[in-house]
């Protein structure tokens, strides 16, 4: 894995959606459901339960180990991307249909590409900040990171 | 990706632009599934008719301007507003107006509008191996375990999208293979009194949440009497704090007349043994606060039942409130305690209907801030977060005498 800023690193994991994307990480330490979890508005976490409670996605490179709750997750995504208040990129660590759906209805409508990519949940942990996600490939192809 | 003819001929715009939206959206979610395959869905429940923002407005009108129409039947789920009486919701002149376009928009694609987030219980009853596809966390959850029919964990617009199609990329939960509980939940140890009260159920399934995420569970020592009201409740505290969208219960649902039946006679991965200290701590970590305070108490989230409304006018007794308590539940409930001619006398007891939607989904509640006591583990799970509420669980015993009295009761005494 590189530190911030040296040259790129090639990583093997699934494009669930392409796009390119880069930010600072914001890493969950608790699964999330975005309905319930995240402010549609201001891209806030808003369950007080939560340890981040408080912090933004918007223009976050976001990390999730898992996500939870809520079919309204969907719309929750494609709200803050219609309204330029999304993630820069998701990453993570296991397939959330929920979540990679807001990402491909956006993409439908018009909005911005966002990329979604699976990895092996070890190397969430690794990976560093700020982040750039570079998913242009088809599906299933390795993905950049820089 | 190489598509059968029918899903081909969507693709292509033969079955009109809205259906080939849908159908552009789907295989890319086929995609992201991993899948070439596609199995043909009997019913559809919809959950994207709730406002969320003016981008799922788009996306409805985007359908209906493609002249899209469901081709199977499909249900609503609710929407940010009540319908019947408008001035329970407090939505802001633009957003009650987008609600409303929002609603009337999945209305004119040709979906019934039932408006309830329990359509199981307002006619809506897929056969056991049926696949269908629903969306909303708790009706998933239901569909799946309860009556054993087949759906994923479907997000808002997948739901319309397949029923605008007739079809689901075929994977997860419409798979037999991947229904195998891979987990047993050994509840044996613990004492028969407490699978009595049904304040335990929420409490059990915000529990199997946490421990199992998406995983698929056998639970083993709940009593065969059990009930529908019961696993709704398990079920939808289990959406919420996890991503369960199907658990087996030994001799009880469907798909597990044993415990080697559910785990396809197969080992478990792994056996939790369920103790009285993991429930407590579960029961414990519902509430967000303790004393005495009580502002509102709000019920029916999964909506409340006609068996759910007779079990609170009983513990009612004829006694008011002295606090604002909603119920939520759908017309279908609501329309068969009108013919019994007791609506009125919920309404006596100064107890708030609110149908079509929900307290936590839309501004219903009068008091901005404050405590609310539920028996519901989804309200307690998402009133912090949703209308700013601390939470008090109880029972709904509890709930009603908390609510008469004016102040948080809870008995312990059914816990030990």
């Amino acid at each position: 894995m590189p530190a911030a800023g040296s040259e790129q690193a090639v990583l093997t994991g699934r494009v669930l959606v392409a796009g390119r994307g880069g930010g600072p990480l914001l890493r969950l330490e608790a699964p999330i459901s975005f309905w319930g979890g995240v402010d549609a508005g201001t891209g806030r976490i808003i369950d007080p339960r939560h340890p981040q409670h408080g912090a933004s996605v918007t223009a976050q490179v976001l990390a999730l180990p898992r996500s939870i709750g809520s079919s309204s997750g969907s719309s929750i995504l494609l709200e803050l991307l219609a309204r330029g208040r999304g993630p820069a990129a998701i990453v993570l660590g296991e397939a959330d249909q929920i979540l990679t759906l807001g990402a491909v209805v956006a993409r439908e409508m018009g909005h911005a590409a966002m990329p979604v990519v699976l990895l092996e949940p070890p190397l969430l942990q690794r990976l560093p900040t700020p982040l750039h996600i570079d998913a242009e490939g088809r599906q299933g192809r390795s993905i950049a990171l820089s | 990706m190489h598509l059968p003819e029918s899903q081909a001929r969507l693709l292509a715009g033969e079955g009109g632009e809205a259906a080939a939206m849908a159908m552009r959206i789907l295989v890319d979610m086929a995609r992201v599934a991993g899948t070439r395959e596609w199995v043909a869905i009997r019913s559809a429940h919809v959950d994207g008719c709730l406002l969320h923002g003016a981008s799922g407005v788009a996306f409805a009108e985007r359908l209906v301007a493609g002249a899209g129409q469901v081709r199977v039947p499909t249900t609503l789920n609710v929407g940010a507003m009540d319908l019947r009486r408008p001035d329970n919701v407090r939505l802001a002149g633009t957003q009650r107006d987008l609600a409303v376009r929002l609603m009337n928009a999945y209305v004119a694609m040709g979906c019934r509008p039932t408006w309830t987030c329990a359509p199981y219980q307002a006619g809506h009853r897929p056969a056991a191996g049926e696949d269908v596809a629903w969306a909303e966390s708790n009706a998933v959850v239901f569909a799946n375990s309860v009556l054993g029919a087949r759906t994923n964990r479907y997000g808002d617009f997948m739901d319309i999208c397949c029923a605008l199609t007739g079809c689901a990329p075929r994977a997860g939960l419409h798979l037999p293979e991947q229904r195998r509980a891979t987990t047993r939940v050994d509840a044996t140890g613990l004492p028969d009194r407490l699978w009595r009260q049904e304040a335990v159920y929420p409490v059990l399934g915000a529990w199997l949440g946490r421990e199992l995420g998406a995983e698929v569970a056998v639970i083993d020592g709940l009593p065969a009497d059990i009930g529908e009201d019961r696993l709704k409740a398990l079920g939808a505290s289990a959406a919420s704090t996890g991503a369960v969208a199907l658990f087996h219960v030994a001799g009880v649902t469907p798909e597990a007349p044993t415990v080697a039946d559910a785990l396809g006679q197969r080992p478990p991965r792994r056996t939790v043994r369920l103790t009285l200290d993991m429930i407590h701590a579960a029961r414990d970590a519902m509430s967000t606060t303790a004393g005495e305070q009580l502002d509102v108490v709000a019920l029916g989230s999964p909506h409340f039942s006609e068996q759910e409304f007779d079990a609170l006018l009983r513990a009612l007794d004829g006694r008011r409130s002295r606090v604002p308590l909603y119920v939520c539940s759908g017309r279908h409930a609501l329309a068969a305690l009108e013919r019994r001619g007791v609506l009125s006398d919920l309404e006596d007891a100064g107890v708030r209907l609110v149908a079509d939607t929900c307290v936590v989904v839309t501004p219903v509640i009068e008091h901005a801030a404050g405590v609310l006591m539920t028996n519901s583990g989804k309200f307690a799970h998402y009133s912090p977060s949703l209308i700013g509420h601390e939470v008090v669980f109880g029972s709904l015993a509890d709930c009603v005498e908390s609510a008469v009295a004016g102040r948080v009761m809870r008995d312990a005494s059914g816990w030990q």
